[in-house]
């Protein structure tokens, strides 16, 4: 290897988007099967993942096109949902290097995804432009062409396999979550404490009425919230100003 | 759907996704000093997935059981550090290696 400067470069970021590209090729290949059965043409879903690469939001956007839902209910749907984006858009511009300037934030954020998110995060003190292009380039392809694939050719394949692949995701999920937990101690805290909110939200009556996607976000931020109150900085860096 | 139908929905779709993406990353370019509200950012997308993945990933297969054999295989090859990669094919191969399993004793 040429590149032994600290910051990993385009190729870097291909190569650590290969496998988040391989893991969405399952998962968009169950969106295209989903996409048929609500009755959009293949063209249709691959516009979708084009448009929009994210696994709720398009599962939720469909369901609203194909029940000729309202736009406005379009449009708040998708922000309770991909509000999440927005907070990993801002944990982001924390760790982007000065390469990371202005013009590419209006293109690199076109690709931020729950997992190019977790490994950018994961990286290293920071990361710079050209990685962290290399990083969405798999992905966004692998979106588009397991969508075209499972609309074209799902509805060949048994229900049971199609089925178990949609677990992929969350295998991935875990895969992001579990190594950082082992890690930091703080991280491993907060993530249970979100873990068991989103438990009750969903199990507890009372609470039935806040959907799915909604109910991760309020998680995710009542943790949040409580690991930024009990346990500020999770950085070893600096422990000190306590 | 008609065409036209399709792709206002699909331009408020993406139009509303874009600006959650591109909005934060662009304004916020300054790093955060304040400790807490660096941890609370730094929590965040840990805390998001975790809340996205419990209790959804036991109901992801459309039996419990099947999935909760992927979920354990997914954390055993995760907590080894396993890839990305690895660990989402294991947990495909152990509800899939589940449902088998089930079919042959039924």
């Amino acid at each position: 290897m040429t590149n032994n400067n600290k910051t990993p470069g385009f190729k870097a970021g291909l190569i650590h988007g290969l496998p988040i590209g391989m893991g969405y090729l399952s998962v968009s290949f169950s969106f295209g099967v989903l996409a048929i059965s609500m009755g959009l043409n293949w063209w249709q879903a691959v516009l979708v993942s084009l448009a929009n690469v994210t696994s709720a939001g398009q599962v939720a956007g469909i369901g609203i096109m194909s029940a000729s839902g309202g736009l406005f209910e379009m449009a708040i749907s998708q922000i309770v949902i991909n509000i999440r984006y927005s907070l990993m858009s801002i944990s982001l511009s924390q760790k982007a290097d000065s390469s990371v300037n202005r013009l590419s934030r209006f293109l690199l954020s076109f690709g931020i995804t729950d997992e190019v998110f977790g490994v950018a995060m994961g990286s290293g003190d920071s990361f710079g432009r050209r990685y962290f292009m290399g990083l969405m380039v798999l992905p966004i392809f692998s979106w588009v062409l397991g969508t075209f694939l499972g609309a074209v050719i799902g509805s060949v394949l048994p229900d049971f396999l199609v089925e178990s692949l949609s677990i992929g995701i969350y295998g991935m999920f875990i895969a992001i979550v579990l190594p950082v937990c082992r890690k930091d101690k703080r991280i491993a805290i907060v993530s249970a404490i979100s873990v068991a909110i989103s438990v009750l939200l969903y199990y507890v009556k009372f609470f039935s009425f806040i959907s799915g996607g909604f109910a991760a976000i309020i998680s995710a931020v009542i943790a949040a919230l409580i690991g930024a109150i009990f346990l500020p900085s999770s950085k070893k860096e600096d422990t000190a100003n306590a | 759907m008609p065409s036209t139908t399709f792709f206002i929905y699909l331009g408020v779709m993406a139009v509303t996704t874009y600006l959650l993406r591109m909005i934060p990353f662009v304004v916020f370019n300054k790093k955060i000093e304040n400790p807490r509200v660096k941890a609370f950012f730094d929590y965040i997308p840990y805390t998001v997935l975790s809340a996205m993945t419990f209790p959804s990933i036991l109901y992801s297969t459309g039996s419990l059981i099947t999935a909760a054999a992927g979920t354990i295989v997914a954390i055993i090859l995760a907590f080894r550090g396993r890839s990305l990669l690895i660990v989402a094919v294991g947990a495909f191969a152990g509800a899939l290696g589940c449902h088998f399993i089930l079919m042959l004793i039924r």
